[in-house]
């Protein structure tokens, strides 16, 4: 259980690639006034030094699954901010 | 199943893993290390991922082309540094006809380009790197980065059987 109480949520937040680089470092936890969604998380990582470098629409994914800025958030959840894939 | 490898690809173990009495067709697809990109020079490649949920991705890809054709899908990709001419990616699709194995193996390799979280960064013989970025390539779509991923639902894609 995480300390969230009814009017935060508590996550954990995934840069990777050239995002990871921006923001220099990788994960960062937010706290998020609820309700939450993808979009207040980015707000809140665009609001980092460096953060505003990210994307206003960038691929995000919640807990390892494409999502959207209006997937809502539960405590814990992992979201990830993704740069344009490149696999293959 | 492991996907993701830093070991070097070995399609011939893929077929192997596909290869059944009751399926006719095997479709590969092999994707190396180009020696070029942009007009720039490369000299090498450095790939990444989001593992655990590239892992989930993959494993949602093999299962929609294997309900889909009828097919059985091996596929691994690459992470780590790669020099030029290695194979990033490999797949072996293999159905009971060829339409079906080429189809479910084409499936396959644009779904991860689409889907799956990697990253490749390029090394250049002039010694300087950059990560690649698709959208930004000449003749890519403007705002693709903007758009979302939704999950492919059969009938979706433009190629098929």
């Amino acid at each position: 259980m995480g300390v969230s109480t009814s009017t935060t949520v508590s996550v954990r937040a995934l840069l990777f690639a050239s995002y990871a680089e921006v923001v220099g470092r990788g994960i960062v936890t937010l706290t998020l006034t609820a309700p939450a969604t993808v979009r207040s998380a980015l707000q809140q990582l665009r609001g980092l030094p460096g953060g505003l470098r990210l994307p206003e629409r960038p691929l995000v994914a919640v807990n390892r699954a494409h999502a959207s800025l209006d997937t809502p958030l539960s405590a814990n959840d992992e979201i990830a901010i993704l740069p344009p894939l490149s696999g293959g | 199943m492991a996907y993701l490898t830093s070991a070097p690809l070995d399609l011939g173990r893929l077929v192997a893993r596909v290869t059944a009495p009751a399926r006719g067709g095997i479709a590969c697809f092999l994707g190396t290390v180009r020696d070029h990109h942009g007009g720039r020079a490369v000299r090498s490649l450095e790939y990444s991922a989001y593992e655990p949920m590239a892992e989930a991705e993959c494993a949602r890809i093999v299962a929609e082309a294997s309900t889909r054709w009828q097919a059985e899908v091996a596929v691994e990709h690459r992470l780590g540094h790669l020099r030029i001419g290695e194979a990033a990616v490999a797949i072996a699709a293999a159905a009971p006809h060829r339409d079906a194995a080429f189809a479910a193996c084409r499936y396959v390799i644009e779904e991860i380009k689409r889907r799956v979280p990697i990253w490749k960064r390029e090394l250049y013989a002039d010694g300087t790197e950059a990560w690649v970025d698709p959208t930004r390539s000449a003749g890519s779509p403007e705002g693709r980065a903007d758009r979302t991923v939704p999950h492919a639902a059969p009938g979706d894609a433009e190629w098929g059987v």
